[in-house]
């Protein structure tokens, strides 16, 4: 099947507001009979469902969770990104698609992008008339900062907790519906697969995780809003639950799966202590607005802090390296993701790194304590305050920009980062690859759809800061209310998609055996057993540097894995009850099959972009020596997967990338 | 260190339940106390016995999941933190630890540590919105200045990750730090002034109707709370309530 993008016609500017006023509509009564299955209920699920039931349809809303307000979109710190121009500096919605085109190393879809920066004013306007806090100037006005990559100030936050803030707002609209009978909320429900009649998706197969049921659920459409991939690597910064089955799931049913290589290992996240280890902890971007990140200069010095003979605070400034405002006078510590955390792993492979595993820099806070620390000063009119006075007003600053990030990293690493600067190393944290979908957010599957993390289409290879609470909204807010409603009014005279037909019986078949062959498999080894491993193979070969050689191993490690999987592991328990061990075995199968895609798509990309790193493709002399090469006369295109049985034999089909009103360039941020 | 573990073990709703003793080994004082409980789940899986449920899921103190009573204390022995944040250096090698779930006749057990606390859902959907239509058509965000005041302070209350360990720790069962959070990030709003009458009224008589106890003002939810929520959000509730029966 060939990929159509079905991009609008005309200039990029007009693209989306043409299509708005040229689509089908339903009329409301007849919103009245269709229904709309949304499966995920983060930033971009949650406010899909909000407002396809504000707009008369009727939604079914499927969560793992207790709550659609525990969803992981809850756990965004940082803020969200809008061209409102509030500050002044110039952004503009140009700027802003220039800006996440540029950052994804031009691996995205121009018009998508675009669409994305056009609705990201509205966002916020949307916000605030929910009741989120965001925060404010002493002038009752929105306030903004800066994250990596750009030159502008155009982030909305809620203190470190806008994912929370902005998730409790879609809440908030979901409630409403929920309150209304508009949308039925099915929690602790898992879907297991989807279902088509006709080519067509018509529903899921969910599992009532309490009860253990299995259950039929019908629509017209249904929509995966499931989140990504990351926990592909068995530590991330994801949650627990954080799996990939819905987006697998589906996959495997005829949507294609679009650049999964692509994925971002977040440069400041809390180091790992040791294998017991089941999560790491993410430090918001935001802190590299006022944190600068250093190793010794001095490889004893390194030596001598690994282990544990000498204090950061005792290394004079000169002996420091600040290897990012070394490397990138122009953007410094404030980078772009991909750049910062190789930056990371580059000194620590050297041997700079600080902590006993030597893999872990510093992010401190000193300068900041002294600059707003002066600036304090002066607006209180202390005259010729101490230092230690300058330094606590500019701690007070820090704590009321950052006080819950301090005060989580002092609960897990047992350090007060006021005193000593924090110790940060990269990890797996967002996946830019996804579900292949075109610009009406639509798969390849008719009637099936994809937003948020779970799909490919605004990030390319990199994503900017803040731009993921923005995509999800953008998505479900203002994005596929729209282009789903063109597809369904061909469904006005459908009536109600019955579950009792052989298409039903057939997929929850399926899903029963499976759950059955878990339970009666008696293995000897745990699903994480599993999971641990496979992990391992994905962060040394398919990690954040990646090679021909590597990423032809960890393909068949990835099935060796998969194939002992499938013989030796154990799940204790039943079918028809609460079982933990039971949703985690099906999770890791998919993992397992994924990350041989993951793999396999790394190894036909052999250019470096974004978050994708081919040791083979480097700059070899002049100003970007040793910095990621791109490739775009080969390579500018999206790898979309097709299945077909095993992963290592998935058929590979390209969407070739046009760049009409941005001129491809190398990302210098020097 | 080396501990002995009392664990709650409930079938399913319908089980009676009861504490059974398990022992670990070498636990490191770094590890988060979910991960010396993903220890012991490997260690009764590795024996074929059914590992303990227990509800987790960010493991960043801000999804409100975990849910464990620890010792007699919501979230355990530390302060301004989530179970998932607890670490184990605050425990003593050979100490016993006492498990429970969460506690109130609101929040009836589902399974081992997990109880089901939909009852907080329930009185969000009672009133705990503003009735805006979600569709994008809305003022400019700036066109209504809302003094820095009021922002932080709604932002104080709207840091409740609805976790329920007001409710676990409250001698009466009472849900009003929760309620009253809810309640006040709106009253303190110009956004939710539209409705604060209604919301109120709907929110509280939802909480009346789940069963929850009433506030006798010990403040024992204030001290659990990892989130730090305050006590004066169940002042403002009354006060929001008062007024809101007395207009009619």
């Amino acid at each position: 099947m060939a990929l159509d993008s079905k991009v609008p016609e005309g200039p990029i500017k007009d693209k989306w507001t043409t299509y708005k006023d040229n689509i089908n509509l339903v009329n409301p009564a007849n919103k009245r009979h269709i229904d709309i299955i949304v499966v995920g209920t983060g930033l971009a699920g949650g406010s899909a469902a909000a407002t396809l039931a504000e707009l008369g349809y009727n939604v079914k809303a499927f969560a793992y969770q207790d709550s659609p307000r525990r969803a992981h979109s809850i756990a965004a710190q940082g803020g969200i990104n809008a061209a409102k121009n509030y500050m002044g500096d110039g952004d503009s919605n140009y700027r802003l698609f220039y800006d996440t085109v540029k950052g994804g190393d031009y691996r995205s879809r121009e018009a998508n992008v675009y669409r994305l920066a056009e609705v990201s004013g509205n966002i916020i306007d949307q916000c605030v008339a929910q009741g989120v806090p965001f925060a404010r100037d002493y002038g009752g006005l929105l306030d903004n900062r800066s994250f990596g990559g750009v030159l502008v100030s155009r982030t909305f936050y809620a203190k470190g907790q806008t994912g929370q803030q902005l998730l409790l707002g879609a809440y908030s609209a979901m409630n409403r519906q929920i309150a209304r009978g508009k949308i039925e909320m099915f929690n602790r429900h898992e879907m297991l697969d989807v279902v088509k009649v006709g080519g067509k998706a018509r529903g899921i197969i969910a599992r009532n995780l309490i009860t253990g049921e299995i259950e039929r659920h019908s629509a017209h459409a249904v929509v995966i809003a499931t989140g990504g991939y990351g926990n592909v690597y068995f530590l991330s910064t994801n949650a627990m639950g954080s799996n990939a089955t819905a987006a697998w799931k589906i996959h495997k049913k005829g949507a294609y799966f679009a650049n999964p290589c692509f994925t971002q290992i977040h440069p400041t996240c809390i180091p790992r202590s040791g294998d017991y280890q089941s999560k790491l902890t993410l430090m918001s971007e935001s802190l590299r607005n006022d944190g600068r990140i250093w190793v010794p200069a001095k490889i004893e010095d390194a030596k001598a802090i690994q282990q544990g003979k000498l204090k950061p605070t005792q290394i004079a400034e000169e002996d420091r390296d600040y290897y990012l405002e070394r490397r990138y006078p122009a953007f410094g510590n404030l980078v772009p993701r991909d750049v910062a955390s190789r930056a990371a792993k580059e000194r620590c492979d050297a041997g700079f790194g600080v902590n006993a595993t030597g893999e872990a820099v510093y992010l401190d806070f000193a300068s900041a304590f002294e600059r707003y620390g002066k600036e304090q000063a002066k607006i209180h009119g202390i005259k010729n305050p101490s230092k230690e006075e300058i330094i606590k007003l500019g701690q007070g600053i820090i704590e009321s920009k950052y006080g819950n990030l301090f005060q989580m990293y002092e609960k897990i690493i047992a350090e007060n980062p006021y005193e000593t600067p924090m110790m940060i190393y990269p990890a797996t944290h967002y996946t830019m690859g996804g579900v292949w979908v075109d610009y009406n957010l639509m798969t390849t599957v008719e009637g099936l759809y994809c937003i948020g993390e779970a799909n490919f289409s605004d990030h390319g290879a990199n994503r900017l800061g803040a731009s993921a609470l923005m995509q999800g909204l953008a998505d479900g807010y203002f994005v596929l209310p729209y282009t789903i409603g063109d597809y369904l009014s061909n469904d006005i005279r459908t009536g109600k998609i019955p579950t009792d037909t052989p298409e039903f019986d057939e997929v929850e078949k399926e899903v029963k055996d499976r759950i059955d062959f878990f339970i009666n498999n008696n293995g000897t080894k745990s699903v994480d057993h599993f999971h641990k491993r496979l992990g391992k193979v994905m962060w040394d070969k398919v990690g954040m540097s990646r090679n021909a050689k590597d990423l032809t191993a960890a393909m068949a490690e990835i099935k060796a894995i998969r194939e002992e999987f499938w013989k030796d592991v154990k799940v204790p328990g039943t079918a028809d009850e609460m079982n933990v061990e039971l949703e985690k075995a099906g999770r890791v199968a998919d993992f397992l099959e994924l990350g041989e895609l993951f793999a396999k798509d790394a190894l036909e990309r052999n250019e470096s972009c974004g978050g994708h790193f081919r040791e083979e493709s480097v700059e070899l002399d002049g100003e970007q020596k040793g910095e990621a090469k791109r490739n775009d006369e080969e390579y500018a295109f999206v790898s979309a997967w097709e299945y077909k049985g095993e992963p290592a034999d998935a058929v590979l089909h390209k969407e070739e990338l046009e760049f009409k009103d941005i001129e491809l360039k190398q990302r210098s941020y020097k | 260190m080396n501990l002995t573990l009392k664990i709650w073990r409930q079938k399913d709703s319908q089980d009676k339940g009861q504490m059974v003793d398990y022992k670990v080994t070498d636990i490191s004082e770094h590890m988060s106390f979910l991960e010396m409980m993903d220890v012991l789940n490997e260690q009764l899986v590795n024996t074929g016995e059914e590992p303990v449920a227990f509800d987790h899921d960010c493991r960043e103190g801000i999804c409100g999941m975990c849910s464990l009573y620890i010792n007699g204390e919501a979230h355990g022995p530390d302060r301004g933190i989530t179970t998932c944040q607890l670490h184990m250096r605050m425990f003593n090698d050979g100490d016993t630890i006492t498990i429970e779930p969460w506690r109130a006749a609101a929040f009836p057990v589902i399974k081992d540590l997990i109880v089901d606390r939909m009852a907080f859902e329930r009185i969000q959907q009672a009133g705990g919105y503003i009735s805006v239509n979600t569709s994008g058509n809305t003022q400019d965000a700036n066109s209504l200045p809302i003094s820095k005041h009021a922002a932080d302070e709604a932002m104080d209350a709207a840091t409740c990750i609805g976790c329920g360990a007001c409710v676990a720790s409250c001698k009466n069962s009472s849900a009003m730090l929760f309620v009253g959070a809810k309640v006040s990030q709106y009253a303190l709003l110009p956004q939710g002034q539209v409705e604060a009458a209604d919301r109120v009224k709907n929110m509280v008589a939802q909480m009346d109707l789940e069963g929850f106890g009433n506030c006798t003002n010990t403040g024992a939810c204030e001290v659990e709370c990892p989130k730090g929520i305050s006590l004066e959000n169940i002042a403002r509730m009354n006060r929001e309530f008062m007024s809101a029966n007395i207009k009619g």
